[in-house]
């Protein structure tokens, strides 16, 4: 009786599995899941072998965007900027661009702060990343995700 | 009874009737308010807004000398930062019996005055002409009224807000008089107001002119677009500005 | 050929000496992306700036690279330190041989 239980519980389970599985495919077709890995790879080549920690840097983007096609970023990375101890370069990376590299930075003791603003172009709703890489060597990231709404009226030249 | 019933009710059909004819919005609102803070932000700093490179290439071609009697703008009307003050805000409007909108009487002058060709829609330099005359008002009200000469064309114009078009056949009243501050897709319908042409729209990543931005209404809702510099265009235009009357202009402004 | 453009900086005119200033600087150009294609269907090329040089007395202090991710107009605002008074030249090089500059002056005491 136990047995039986149990054979149907797994079977079960493996079903359930299965189904999400699937249904997982469905929502997210080979396409979405290809853009990310663009931009994982563009962060390996950025870091190569070496590990990227979590902190230090705070990426911000409105977490809702009227338009895709200005949209203002700012990174902030938290360090002293001394001679000794300062952040060498800023790179930030989009999971849903057509292209992944938005823009590279290359800071010196001198700069004083590590923040910087720009405008970027957002082709889609999709979390953005933020490497920063210190005069030590070590590498931060930081992230943030957006919503990116489109016009209702589309223009026809 | 009957009489006092009567009386309300024709009281309230007129009312009714009168504001159908006023045409205004029950309380306007510049398009300025919907925006995101950062796209505000954009707008009123003039160190960010991108809309002021055109500004200043049109304070150059001010001084641009031009056609066979080397005219250019500041020929005849001297220091545009003077002569210019006030002048976005009055058009629309009628010049010797015909409906001109601004970058129509820009063409105007300089192939009349200037004796050189017009120049073409959306091309850098008519917005750029554009877009620094129309600065000289910004902060200034829009001041159109219903005038005897621009009468028939303000008939034709309000005739054109009001009418369906289109395969969605869709009325510019459904949307932004009916319908404004409501949602369409993920975006709330504005007034519709052209207080803030030429406009530095996100959409199109450049500057742009109210025809340009009509065109778009048109072909969103599936229709044959006026033409550019077309007299359907600028009794539109008319109408859209008098029903705008009052509320700052704000050129060049920002929008998504 | 060479093609430029409009650009336009902001960023104080003294400062105190070490302080740290902020430096906004905005070109104006289309920064095509590459992923745009005309009414007929053709791919229109990409054409965008490429980098962004700021120098300070002849000494680079700041560089980013754009890529086609870039909004158009470009603007970046970034920080320096006032170390001494000169001149600061801000230079954009992009595709089709795009060159822009522009300088500031800064008086620091």
């Amino acid at each position: 009786m136990k047995k039986t239980n149990h054979h149907r519980r797994n079977w079960l389970k493996q079903i359930q599995g299965l189904g999400i599985l699937a249904v997982g495919c469905c929502i997210n077709p080979l396409t979405a899941f290809a853009k990310k890995e663009d931009a994982d790879e563009a962060i390996k080549k950025i870091v190569g072998s070496a590990s990227v920690r979590e902190g230090k840097v705070t990426l911000t983007i409105p977490p809702l965007v009227e338009n895709g096609n200005l949209v203002v970023l700012k990174v902030s990375v938290d360090s002293p900027m001394t001679a000794n101890d300062y952040v060498k370069t800023i790179h930030v990376v989009a999971e849903g661009n057509p292209l992944p590299n938005i823009f590279t930075v290359y800071l010196t003791p001198r700069s004083g702060t590590a923040n910087i603003t720009t405008r970027v172009r957002l082709a889609d709703s999709q979390r953005v990343w933020a490497i920063a890489q210190m005069s030590n060597g070590s590498f931060w990231q930081g992230s943030a995700e957006t919503l990116v709404t489109l016009s209702a009226c589309t223009e026809m030249v | 009874m009957n009489l006092a019933l009567s009386l309300f009710l024709g009281g309230i059909f007129l009312t009714l009737g009168s504001s159908l004819a006023h045409g205004a919005p029950a309380k306007q609102q510049s398009s300025y308010e919907l925006m995101s803070a950062e796209n505000k932000a954009m707008q009123d700093d003039p160190l960010l807004n991108p809309a002021m490179f055109w500004v200043g290439d049109g304070e150059s071609l001010w001084q641009q000398q031009l056609g066979p009697k080397n005219k250019s703008c500041s020929s005849c009307h001297g220091d545009g930062k003077k002569s210019m003050r006030g002048v976005a805000t009055q058009f629309p409007k009628v010049i010797k019996g015909k409906l001109q909108t601004l970058e129509g009487q820009i063409n105007q002058c300089r192939v009349g005055a200037q004796g050189t060709s017009p120049l073409a829609y959306e091309s850098k330099d008519l917005l750029a002409l554009t877009a620094f005359v129309a600065f000289q008002s910004k902060g200034m009200p829009i001041s159109i009224s219903e005038t005897p000469a621009n009468s028939p064309f303000l008939k034709k114009g309000r005739q054109t807000f009001n009418e369906r078009m289109g395969q969605l056949n869709l009325s510019c009243a459904q949307c932004h008089e009916d319908r404004a501050g409501l949602k369409l897709g993920g975006s709330l319908i504005p007034q519709g107001h052209p207080n803030a042409y030429p406009i530095y729209r996100l959409e199109w990543q450049t500057l742009g002119s109210v025809q340009r931005r009509l065109r778009n209404c048109m072909s969103g809702v599936r229709a044959q677009q006026f033409e550019y510099g077309s007299p359907e265009m600028a009794q539109l235009e008319l109408f859209l500005m008098w029903r705008a009357r009052g509320l700052p202009l704000e050129s060049p402004g920002v929008r998504p | 050929m060479s093609k430029t453009s409009r650009t336009s900086i902001t960023m104080p005119a003294t400062a105190k000496k070490d302080s740290i200033i902020e430096i906004r600087a905005i070109a104006q150009h289309d920064m095509e992306s590459g992923f745009r294609y005309t009414e007929g269907g053709k791919q229109i090329p990409r054409d965008i700036i490429r980098t962004f040089t700021c120098t300070y007395n002849n000494v680079e202090v700041f560089k980013a690279d754009f890529y086609s991710g870039i909004g158009a107009n470009p603007l970046i605002i970034f920080t320096t330190t006032a170390v001494e008074s000169g001149t600061l030249e801000f230079k954009w090089v992009g595709d089709g041989g795009y060159e822009a500059v522009n300088q500031a002056r800064i008086t620091v005491s």
